[in-house]
């Protein structure tokens, strides 16, 4: 059998076509990204938590969100402010991890502990990469994760790629949007704290800079459990969210208070998990636990989609040569189909 | 006695300068706060007004006289008509008469009388270090006069903090090992009635219920009525529902101070002091007069290692947090699941589709078997 | 010169009232979804916010429309102008499957009036999948419209419309050969940003490999299944030689398709997912033999030119890819947090309803112009 110079290009070209769209090499990931030089973030402890719900609330009136009622069976039948879950009307809710008798609190066997669950603002997000018409964005300086309804499509893939299951649509309205914590950015404008945060009788959630937020969490960490400890309240970083200016007496308007430290089981969640959060959670519960993915690599899926995106296709480089190729044996086989044609 | 027997000849006799509908009211009024019916009430105000009134032996130690002085703002009854018609307050060292060796020979007297019969109330601290020598009545220590008189009482009631666990006068270095009644009466039943004041009428109920039954309420393990110190101030409260509203003062004076938001973020200790201070009110002021009622956060005076040691701006360690059966559970199952009829539907389109290709595919094979 | 013809006939027979029945009621279903929401008839939440109408109407639809892609690339890159007269319907086909699929997505957008942001540079986002999924199905709706324009012109006299196309058609064919390359594969590379959500049954980095593969298969399985469905119901003589040929290229490319698919597994250490999960496992099971069904069908080379046995062989192909892509995008995705879902009936209807639309179209065009081919019948 031989094989003539059109033979040979017309195989390399299909071959070529199927190895752009083949396997790409097993280390495709593109660079995990940064965090932001400002990152604001949040430090939620779960053992400083007593489940007042006061994030809950604060958070609808700041958002401008009405009260959801969901019938939940045994104890509501649907009169109260109630979520279940995060939805596009809830940005944030208190949920409980409950076993056995549930005697004790941040205790795992026979306890329960409180989670508050919203969106950990990911330092690599998958819902940035996913959404096609850039509705979510990372502000590069904060690195605050937002949404914008008037690009939106509706296409949902960022509910469907989000890891922490955090973006949420509304199926009920004829025209829906996404709902998500945004950490109250159009209240940061003012130098306002997030209404969460702000609320926080315990410090539970507290608002800050990345780099405060985890090296307090750090110093915790280091305190033995039980020994009296100031925790700060509202705002560890001072009321400006983007910069340490008047710090020192918006910390004396947070007054903090003493409590005894808790005792926390696992590291700090969110400095490594997925490429890093904004957001990190401290507690006396194992994370998954509390439904945070714990089983997960150190680098976020977007890297790794997009590196697969980006060795397919090298700036779109790949496909344009290939076109070129597949035309110039598209040209000849339609010329030589003429000819058969008219035979 | 039943009910029936009570006279109107009684009543008639009844209370120096109360009428018997006031009466009649006080008494029922105290049943209620032990949670008795009305006709216990009844018993009671024959109990009250029974010529042999109890007597009753009052010791103070360190003290500072606000139990006392809270007993004396009751205005149902009123002071008078308690130690005058209700009690024999046989010993009292604010109330008594006579003072001096006279009291002390009044209240021996008393005590030899009505031995197993009175009832010792106690009020402030004893301190017990270096055998008790911080502390003399008739130059006798109060840890001897406690001692030795509980041992010939009827029943012994500790009232306020200092009495029922060391209050004010045992807060740490305590040089003078202040100690409550309890402690030093170990093998006696004391029942304390906290609070800095307490409330009189969960005292007068105690008392009450004592004269008229013979018997104490019900306790809880720190010797306290469980029908006054059942539940914490956080069940009741009037601000409760600001609580779970997540509306909370942030400051003095501020928004939500003025609108009567929560105090727990000012350090109230509601949550974790047991008291019935928000339904039985202070001073018979009417509605919200007591001290969250008028903005101030609880300071928890009724419980031990709370008040006096915790700073008032501390934030209360939740006793009983809404059960956690009241959360959402972090995973909670959520959206439809295979319905009957979308079951029907799917094995209907593709029974539809299997059903056609075998059709196709039995055609075909008889169409090859004609070709063949 | 032609060798295409309309095949003719009557139109409203009672099939086809069924399928128009049908067709109706995902109308009423749809209004419903425009008024209301999609919440008032899907079953689609926050856990499984891609439903049937997405993996389906979408994923599937656009697999079973790749025959005009899986040919051209036979017969215009390979040149092997023997599968020609197979051209026609299956461009015909692609036509509808994805003109269809591209439907059921605006209708299953929430923000549909939004689409226009996805032309707007500024709003693009070339990082996104989901953008180049977008893009590219709709330029292959347009492409595969101006590849089907020639038989459409055919009935008209403007000659030189004709000689245009015909002078700019290979840059055509280039382009719908690059285009279903580009997002077929990308329909897998979608799922990777899930990451652990999906199970390492289906999640992987040959996800992208995987499903450009299983596209052309089903592209092929679409044509062979048509060209003996068109050969039975319009009563049409068998492309028998051409038919058997195709298979053999599925045959080795079926081979290919495994080898990667278990070859990854194994490599990967994921078969132990099998064991996890029942439903997965089952899944994965049933979806694999589908696969196995064609190999042991086509490795006897006699079967290839018996037409039960080739219709088999292609309707479990179709059967395999499909069962692939649903078990990809829904029964391996496992959001946790308590989520549920199975399609509503509503759902399932707008469903059944895009299908029987694009059947109802498929005959009206194959009766009333010249599709098929008809050498060996004039």
């Amino acid at each position: 059998m031989t094989m003539n110079r059109r033979d040979f290009l017309r195989v390399a070209v299909s071959g070529g076509a199927l190895s752009v769209a083949g396997a790409p090499p097993a280390e495709a990931a593109r660079e995990a990204k940064p965090m932001p030089p400002d990152a604001v973030g949040m430090l939620y402890d779960s053992t400083l938590c007593i489940g007042c719900k006061a994030c809950v609330s604060a958070c609808r009136e700041a958002n401008g969100l009405g009260p959801v009622n969901e019938a939940n069976p045994g104890w509501n039948d649907g009169t109260w402010d109630t979520p279940l879950d995060l939805s596009a009307k809830t940005f944030n809710v208190i949920k409980a991890y409950r076993h056995g008798t549930m005697a004790k609190k941040d205790r795992k066997e026979n306890g329960f502990a409180f989670v508050k669950r919203h969106c950990l603002h990911c330092v690599d997000p998958s819902c940035v990469s996913a959404c096609p018409v850039s509705a979510m964005q990372k502000d590069p300086k904060t690195g605050i994760v937002s949404y914008d309804p008037d690009a939106c499509i509706g296409c949902r893939y960022c509910v469907y790629s989000c890891p922490f299951n955090i973006p949420r649509f509304d199926y009920s309205a004829a025209y829906g949007k996404i709902g998500k914590c945004e950490f109250c950015r159009h209240l940061q404008v003012d130098g306002k704290t997030p209404a969460c945060c702000d609320v926080c009788p315990t410090g539970a959630s507290l608002f800050g800079r990345v780099d405060d937020l985890r090296a307090e969490a750090k110093r915790r960490l280091a305190l033995k459990p039980g020994d009296v400890t100031t925790f700060p309240r509202g705002n560890l970083s001072g009321s400006r969210a983007f910069g340490k200016e008047g710090g020192e007496q918006a910390a004396k308007m947070q007054s903090p208070h003493d409590a005894p430290a808790g005792t926390y089981l696992n590291g700090l969640y969110g400095e490594k998990e997925l490429g890093g959060t904004q957001v990190h959670y401290l507690s006396g519960v194992p994370f998954e636990k509390l439904g945070l993915p714990t089983d997960v690599p150190d680098r976020g899926y977007a890297s790794v989609s997009e590196g697969i995106q980006h060795t397919l296709y090298k700036g779109m480089i790949a496909p344009v040569v290939l076109l070129g190729g597949l035309a110039a044996l598209a040209f000849r086989a339609t010329r030589d189909s003429d000819g058969e044609d008219k035979k | 006695m039943a009910d029936g027997d009570f006279s109107l000849d009684v009543i008639e006799r009844a209370p120096g300068g109360v009428s018997r509908r006031e009466f009649l009211k006080f008494c029922t009024g105290v049943a209620a706060t032990l949670g008795l019916s009305a006709s216990a009430g009844i018993k009671m105000a024959q109990a009250a007004i029974s010529a042999a009134r109890p007597p009753v032996i009052w010791l103070s130690g360190q003290e500072c006289t606000g139990c006392s002085e809270t007993l004396l703002r009751s205005t149902h009854p009123t002071l008078e008509y308690l130690i005058l018609d209700a009690i024999s307050l046989d010993y009292h060292e604010t109330l008594s008469a006579p003072a001096g060796h006279q009291a002390e020979a009044a209240k021996n007297a008393s005590i030899a009388a009505n031995e197993g019969k009175f009832v010792l109330v106690i009020e402030g601290a004893i301190p017990i270090k270096d055998n008790g020598i911080y502390c003399k009545i008739a130059g006798k220590t109060m840890l001897d006069h406690v001692k030795e008189t509980a041992e010939k009482a009827a029943a012994v009631i500790a009232i306020g903090s200092c009495a029922s666990w060391g209050g004010v006068p045992s807060t740490p270095p305590n040089p003078t090992g202040a100690t409550g009644a309890p402690e030093v009466l170990k093998d006696k039943t004391v029942v304390t009635i906290p609070g800095c004041p307490p409330n009189p009428y969960n005292f007068l109920a105690t008392v009450l219920q004592f004269i008229t039954f013979g018997t104490l309420p019900e306790l809880d393990k720190k010797g306290r009525p469980k029908f006054a110190y059942g539940r914490l101030v956080h069940e009741n409260c009037e601000r409760r529902a600001h609580f779970d509203a997540g509306r909370f003062a942030l400051e003095f004076g501020d928004e939500g101070h003025r609108q009567g938001w929560c105090l727990y973020k000012l350090g109230c200790k509601g949550p974790e002091t047991y008291a019935n201070c928000p339904t039985q009110l202070f001073g018979d002021a009417g509605s919200a007069s007591w001290p969250v009622g008028t903005g101030h956060p609880c300071i928890g005076c009724t419980e031990k290692g709370i008040v006096f040691e915790k700073p008032i701006h501390a934030l209360a360690e939740l006793k009983t947090v809404t059960p956690p059966t009241a959360y959402p559970r972090v995973t909670e199952p959520k959206g439809e699941g295979l319905s009957a009829g979308a079951a029907a539907l799917t094995g209907a389109a593709i029974g539809a589709l299997a059903g056609g290709a075998a059709v196709v595919a039995a055609k075909l094979g008889s169409d090859e078997d004609a070709e063949g | 010169m032609t060798t295409h013809k309309p095949v003719g006939g009557r139109l409203l027979t009672g099939p086809f009232a069924i399928l128009l029945v049908l067709v109706a009621v995902m109308a009423v279903i749809l209004v419903q979804r425009f008024a209301l929401g999609l919440g008032a008839v899907t079953n689609m939440n926050d856990g499984y916010p891609f439903g049937i109408w997405v993996v389906i109407d979408m994923v599937i639809g656009t697999g079973f429309g790749c025959g005009g892609f899986a040919l051209a690339l036979l017969v215009y890159i390979l040149n092997k102008g023997e599968y020609h007269p197979l051209m026609r319907p299956a461009l015909l086909a692609g036509l509808f499957g994805y003109t269809l699929g591209g439907m059921s997505i605006v209708v299953d957008l929430g923000r549909y009036l939004n689409v226009y942001n996805l032309f707007l540079p500024w709003q693009m986002q070339p990082n996104s999948v989901m953008f180049e999924v977008a893009l590219c199905v709709m330029a292959y709706i347009i492409v595969l419209f101006i590849e089907f324009l020639p038989t459409l012109l055919e009935k008209t006299e403007s000659e030189g419309l004709r000689n245009l196309l015909k002078k700019s058609m290979f840059f055509f064919i280039a382009l719908g050969v690059l285009l279903p390359t580009m997002h077929q594969s990308s329909l897998g590379t979608l799922l990777v940003i899930l990451g652990h959500q999906v199970s390492p049954l289906w999640q992987t980095q040959a996800l992208p490999a995987l499903y450009l593969l299983s596209a052309i298969l089903m592209g092929y399985a679409v044509v062979v299944f048509e060209g003996i469905l068109a050969a039975t119901t319009f009563r049409r003589p068998f492309e028998g030689e051409i038919l058997g040929k195709l298979s053999g290229v599925i045959f080795w490319m079926l081979l290919v398709y495994l080898v990667i698919r278990f070859g990854d597994l194994v490599m990967r250490g994921a078969l132990g997912g099998l064991m996890t999960d029942p439903v997965n496992g089952i899944m994965f099971v049933i979806e694999n033999l589908l696969y196995v069904v064609p190999v042991l069908i086509l490795v006897i080379p006699a079967n290839r030119r018996s037409p039960r046995m080739l219709f088999l062989a292609a309707l479990s192909l179709l059967a395999a890819g499909s069962v692939y892509r649903i078990d990809s995008y829904l029964v391996g995705y496992h959001p946790g947090n308590g989520w549920t879902y199975y399609p509503s009936v509503t759902e399932i209807l707008v469903t059944v309803g895009i299908f029987s639309l694009e059947v109802v179209l498929y005959l009206i065009f194959v009766k009333k112009l010249p599709v098929l081919h008809s050498r060996t019948q004039a």
